[in-house]
């Protein structure tokens, strides 16, 4: 709509030069803004964990290692095929730029078909809070179950809002498969699919913060 | 690249103008044009704005007599904060920045529009959507929180409709944090060709200064309010003690969002104050760099002085030390600012036109709001008024005094350059001066019965304070009427008002080189920017009126 049709530069631009920095700032921006959000949580978390340590760590015992550190790998290999996918649009060879977003779509999909058989078990085991919630774990003599439940509620609240993420990625990814498609890039103009690289390099960094923070730290006590 | 023409030909036939390049309901409610969408913004915001004024009504009216004979206790407090809700999130933090700033920044930096339109018309919708959305939970049973939503009062006790209010106010943060990521991402690209930073208007620098912040602390609040929705929702949480949680770490996460948007709402009407002043004193700004770089270090300052309004909440005394002293030490640069401004009116030609007198009684009323500000900040006397009228009487003194009173001056500023015509002058002086007298009489009484202990959201009190009750309440009467005027010679002047030229008040700065009202580019031309700004004056160079 904004778009001159003639040429791949915004009316209020002057040039191409001029708008894929105001895109690729913009996108940063808009990744600090991410920054503060999931802060907000995980200044939540560091509290909570320094309040009642035990419980926290009873809490990660009952989470699964080897599914997180599988769903780990998963998210990397996103990352590198998506990486991938920039470096092509860079060349302009639009068929490879397809076929490595398709592997990091797969990817995406096959980190929240994980989550999803986590979530499952979760609930199976009432550890999901509110009123069903409960804990027989193997320190149930030690902790408060409430303090796990917190945990519970941290765990989700920070996986949840972290799996949003993936799936308004794997949404605009879509979208973004259609455009490559449909010829819409070209080696001069293919900023939405850099600026989309940043977004879910970063939606994985989160990941790669979270899965210690939740899964790791204390279990071997 | 083209060069510029100051003067642009208006004298020929009439241009189509970004009024009149296309009409039809659709072409403002699709449209990707600043300017349309701060003129959409304008009439939001006023909307939201008397509705946020019949609910002042209302309490004014209630405390008119020491007995709670207007509401019951329930819908005294539903009233208090359906006002806050309103007033804080839909009304003082989008005001100037998402109209005038939206309306002025491309045409002050000399671009054709902002760096990003689209996102631009989707955080108006946004705005749209989280005020009907909190509109419809103020009407439907209400809230009762108070507008901090404090927890657990807001997750386990309160009744009414807390959680659509929190809803309304989620979506409204994002479009503050889009509309802020759009400015800076303007004025960071989009300068025109010779427009350093240090010849940007100060207006822009604390647009900047503004949109940083709402960039930096608005995701916070928006976390916090998904957690306390959580919370409320699954009656689990991180806030509530008897769960485990914490209330005070709410308190930090909503005062870690809320302090700083008091800068929000302040740094803008200080950048339409450099613009204003320096304009009716025909002298360039005294203390450029030092204003522009003030407001940088309000907006940083402002992050780490939360914490003053926590002092009886259970924080640490210390930790309380610490941020009593950082928030006696943001009165550092607010102070550069208020003496920039009286050193620029020294000496100057002083034109006492609307925006000036606005400007003015900005002046006035912020010094009193900033300084009983100080007040609040030595622990032991807050200790004393906390939750008292004296702080209402300060923070409306800041946020409504000076805030308000300073878009109102940057309309009456640039009304001619948006329409195209002006707004009728004497009666214009006297809504400027009927708001300040209101205002004062409004609040300033506050001040005296905080300090003798009336305390706030209450909707009966002691007998002995209904003099100054009284007063506020007739107060708040003139200002309603003050208020009332500009709704009414504002559209009178649309159609009657005597059409201006492209630059009516001799005015420096690029928005004032095109035409009254713009055409849609903004600029036939790119303009090229060989002077610093607020150059009035010069020695051989007549003052251009």
């Amino acid at each position: 709509m904004s778009t001159d049709h003639h040429s791949l530069v915004a009316h209020q631009f002057d040039d191409a030069e001029q708008q894929q920095e105001a895109a690729t700032l913009g996108m940063w921006a808009f990744l600090i803004t991410e920054i503060l959000f999931f802060g907000g949580l995980i200044l939540a978390y560091t509290i909570f964990r320094n309040k009642y340590p035990g419980a926290f760590q009873a809490g990660s015992h009952e989470l699964n290692v080897a599914l997180g550190g599988a769903n780990t790998a998963i998210l990397i290999f996103s990352s590198f095929t998506m990486a991938m996918a920039v470096h092509y649009a860079q060349l302009g060879k639009q068929k490879l730029v397809f076929w490595f977003m398709v592997g990091t779509l797969a990817f995406g999909s096959a980190f929240l078909g994980v989550k999803v058989y986590e979530y499952n078990d979760k609930i199976v085991h009432h550890h999901v809070p509110g009123p069903n919630f409960e804990y027989h774990g193997e320190f149930a003599n030690e902790v408060n179950p409430r303090n796990v439940e917190l945990f519970f509620f941290l765990y989700f609240a920070m996986t949840g809002v972290h799996a949003v993420h993936m799936i308004v990625g794997a949404g605009v990814l879509i979208w973004l498969m259609f455009k490559v498609r449909a010829g819409a890039f070209s080696q001069a103009y293919y900023a939405p699919v850099e600026m989309f690289g940043l977004y879910w390099h970063f939606v994985d960094i989160v990941w790669i913060f979270l899965y210690p923070l939740l899964y790791l730290i204390g279990r071997h006590t | 690249m083209e060069t510029t023409s100051s003067s642009l030909p208006l004298a020929d036939k009439p241009k189509p103008n970004y009024l009149t390049a296309s009409y039809g309901i659709k072409s403002w409610l699709l449209t990707l044009d600043h300017k349309r969408i701060g003129i959409l913004y304008i009439i939001t915001l006023t909307t939201f704005f008397m509705m946020g004024g019949v609910y002042a009504a209302l309490i004014r009216l209630e405390l008119l007599t020491p007995a709670g004979d207007l509401l019951s206790s329930e819908a005294y407090n539903r009233t208090f904060t359906g006002h806050g809700v309103l007033m804080v999130f839909f009304v003082l933090v989008p005001l100037i920045p998402a109209t005038m700033g939206n309306f002025l920044l491309p045409l002050m930096i000399g671009a054709r529009d902002v760096a990003f339109p689209r996102l631009n018309l989707l955080s108006w919708y946004l705005l749209v959507i989280g005020g009907l959305t909190a509109a419809s939970a103020l009407l439907t049973g209400g809230v009762d929180t108070g507008w901090t939503f404090y927890a657990p009062l807001s997750s386990r006790y309160a009744n009414g409709a807390v959680l659509v209010a929190i809803v309304g106010a989620f979506i409204a943060g994002f479009s503050s944090i889009l509309t802020g990521l759009n400015f800076v991402i303007t004025i960071h690209k989009m300068r025109a060709p010779g427009l350093t930073w240090f010849r940007l208007p100060l207006m822009v620098w604390a647009i900047y200064a503004t949109s940083l912040i709402q960039v930096l602390a608005t995701p916070v609040v928006a976390i916090t309010l998904t957690l306390l929705a959580l919370e409320r929702l699954f009656g689990v949480g991180i806030f509530d003690p008897a769960l485990g949680g914490d209330p005070i770490l709410f308190e930090h996460m909503f005062w870690f969002y809320s302090h700083p948007v008091v800068y929000i709402m302040i740094l803008p009407a200080f950048g339409v104050m450099s613009e204003v002043i320096s304009c009716f004193s025909k002298k360039a700004i005294f203390g450029y760099r030092i204003i522009a770089y003030s407001s940088l270090a309000i907006a940083a300052l402002g992050f780490i002085v939360w914490g003053h309004h926590m002092f009886v909440s259970g924080q640490s005394a210390y930790l309380g030390l610490v941020f009593s002293l950082l928030t006696m030490l943001i009165a550092v640069p607010t102070a550069i600012k208020i003496f920039g401004w009286l050193a620029t009116m020294w000496g100057g030609s002083v034109e006492l036109a609307t925006p000036m007198l606005y400007a003015m009684g900005f002046i006035g009323l912020f010094t009193i709001g900033g300084l009983t500000g100080l007040f609040l900040a030595a622990m032991g006397l807050d200790v004393h008024v906390h939750d008292t009228y004296f702080i209402v009487a300060h923070f409306h003194y800041v946020m409504v005094g000076s805030a308000i009173m300073g878009y109102m001056s940057a309309l009456h500023f640039w009304w001619p350059k948006m329409f195209g015509r002006m707004y009728p002058k004497t009666l214009a002086k006297v809504a400027a001066v009927l708001v300040f007298v209101g205002f004062n009489l409004t609040f300033f009484p506050q001040f005296v019965v905080g300090y003798l202990g009336m305390p706030r959201r209450y909707h009966f009190y002691p007998p002995e304070f209904q003099i100054y009750n009284v007063f506020s309440t007739a107060g708040a009467m003139v200002l309603g009427i003050a208020y009332l005027l500009p709704l009414l010679y504002f559209p009178y002047s649309l159609f009657k008002g005597e059409k201006v030229g492209a630059n009516p008040w001799g005015a420096k700065g690029l928005e004032w080189e095109t035409a009254s009202p713009p055409p849609t580019e903004n600029f036939e031309f790119t303009p090229v920017v060989t002077e610093e700004a607020y150059a009035y004056a010069k020695e051989g160079e007549p003052v251009v009126h």
